[in-house]
């Protein structure tokens, strides 16, 4: 599946918040059509790391490359023009917009992506409720709402912020069902998750982070060799 | 003689028609502090300058230019527009990131350096603008004798608050500017250009000053000090409508004007005062103001 260059390649990524230095120092790349998670315990800055690539965290000192940009050169509203989609934890639905309105609010950034009839036989949730304001859907939906948004603009990849979290079993089953389906369609993912069986489910590989450092990262393979040091590292 | 509650009604009509008037303008300048706050979370205090501006822009294109009320109306909204572009490019913007408080200042020290230049070039006392030929004269109601501008003043300010709150609430270009008021970095990070939205937001909000200044030359004098005298009780309106809230501004700038209306037919001591006594009595009930969300 590795094919000769990363699609995403992040080089000793350094981040702050403020005065806080939060990463220091992150390495890992991402190829093309994979499912490449980021494990750690709460705070080590898996989220940070999402927010540094995607240009949220302005404060940021390393190398980001992305299908031959340089993101650190661009400024915010270019990043998602170069094919980057990001689903934030808090999902970011928009309370006063519609359903409809938050759905084809980013702007369509590359052709490619579906259509709204190709995202409403995926999500028919959506449609029935399309001109509800987006923040009266349950979690779940709007979960689904905030991942669906991102499939029209044509994005190659998606960073996905813990999309699982707060979510009923039955929920975080269909998202790992949706996952799998964009997998089969050839979009690449880089997923941040505290739900480990939800991803080892679908993803190819990891990255283990710890105190905004990438300590170790494998493939899916070899998740059973590892299990000692995920259980000390997770807390598992 | 009819009257209503001891009042002749011609007098409650007459002050009731005075009070939607001066709502008018409360609601159009509300509406454009508004557009502004909600977005750029700067509260404007160059919008009465700008008002001021837009009156003198008509003023100073008929005297000089001979250009007249009509392709004022359109002139003097675009370039005191352009004018806002330009302040926010220019300075507004590199203020974002630091306090609110230094917007504020900001804007208020312009409003003084405007209106400064204005007095020192035309005085303090008013200068006429006529009514234009084809609203001239009035329209007898049966029960009043209705000004035709003043008639003209209010269909104008309900259009252009309708529109505006169409432009926002139900167009694509309003729904960038809805989602960038709840979350800027957001809307940012899916690939909208939100410093061009904040400019041109900025600009919209100043071209909204503008043009009631222009619809205001007729009515009041032009005078430099026309926006000071008007914007503190429009301030008072944008808090009791509640900060950010495009239909609360609109709703809260005509009923408040009439509030005045009727107050100077009922109790005239106290009609320069009512509105603040509102504004008090709605933060004691409803801190958010009357359309506000809890911040």
């Amino acid at each position: 599946m590795t094919s000769a260059a990363p699609l995403l390649a992040v080089r000793e990524l350094h981040a702050w918040y403020g005065e806080s230095h939060a990463l220091h120092g992150v390495d890992l790349d991402v190829f093309a059509g994979e499912t490449v998670t980021l494990l750690g315990r709460n705070g080590v800055g898996k989220t940070t790391t999402l927010r540094a690539i995607i240009g949220l965290i302005r404060k940021r000192t390393g190398e980001i490359a992305f299908d031959g940009h340089d993101l650190m050169r661009l400024p915010l509203h270019r990043t998602a023009h170069a094919g980057i989609g990001f689903v934030p934890e808090e999902r970011g639905i928009f309370s006063t917009l519609t359903v409809d309105e938050n759905l084809v609010l980013p702007p369509v950034v590359a052709a490619g992506g579906m259509s709204l009839e190709e995202i409403f036989v995926l999500f028919p949730n959506l449609k029935e409720r399309r001109n509800s304001p987006g923040t009266k859907l349950s979690g779940g939906e709007q979960q689904m709402l905030a991942i669906a948004r991102m499939l029209r603009t044509g994005v190659k990849v998606l960073l996905l912020d813990e999309p699982t979290e707060g979510l009923a079993p039955v929920i975080v089953q269909r998202i790992g069902e949706l996952l799998a389906a964009l997998k089969q369609r050839g979009m690449t993912i880089l997923l941040v998750e505290q739900n480990f069986r939800f991803a080892s489910r679908i993803a190819d590989r990891f990255y283990l982070m710890e105190h905004g450092k990438v300590i170790a990262g494998f493939p899916v393979g070899e998740i059973d060799d590892r299990m000692t040091q995920l259980h000390e590292v997770l807390g598992v | 003689m009819t009257t209503i509650l001891g009042i002749p009604i011609q007098a409650f009509l007459g002050q009731l028609l005075v009070g939607l008037i001066n709502g008018s303008f409360y609601a159009m300048l509300s509406l454009g502090l508004a557009v502004i706050f909600g977005l750029l979370r700067v509260i404007n205090f160059a919008h009465g300058a700008q008002y001021m501006l837009g009156a003198f822009v008509g003023y100073l294109l008929l005297v000089h230019l001979g250009i007249g009320y009509w392709p004022a109306l359109i002139l003097a909204p675009l370039i005191v527009g352009l004018t806002g572009i330009v302040i926010e490019r220019v300075a507004l913007s590199r203020l974002y990131d630091v306090d609110p408080l230094y917007g504020l200042l900001f804007t208020f020290g312009l409003s003084l350096v405007i209106e400064g230049i204005f007095r020192y070039y035309f005085g303090v006392s008013g200068n006429p603008y006529a009514v234009p030929p084809l609203l001239a004269g009035g329209t007898n109601l049966g029960f009043m004798f209705l000004p035709n501008y003043r008639g003209w003043v209010v269909i104008a300010s309900l259009i252009l608050c309708l529109g505006t709150w169409f432009a926002i609430e139900k167009t694509k270009l309003g729904s960038y500017l809805r989602a960038a008021t709840e979350n800027r970095s957001l809307v940012q990070a899916f690939g909208v250009n939100v410093p061009l939205l904040l400019t041109l937001t900025y600009g919209l909000g100043s071209a909204l000053a503008g043009i009631a200044g222009i619809l205001a030359a007729p009515v009041y004098q032009v005078s430099p000090l026309m926006g000071s005298n008007l914007i503190i009780v429009v301030f008072a309106v944008v808090v009791v409508g509640g900060m950010g809230s495009i239909l609360g501004a609109i709703v809260t700038g005509y009923m408040l004007g009439l509030a005045e209306g009727l107050t100077k037919v009922f109790y005239p001591e106290a009609s320069s005062i009512v509105i603040f006594v509102i504004m008090a009595v709605v933060l004691l009930v409803w801190p958010a103001g009357l359309f506000g969300k809890d911040a």
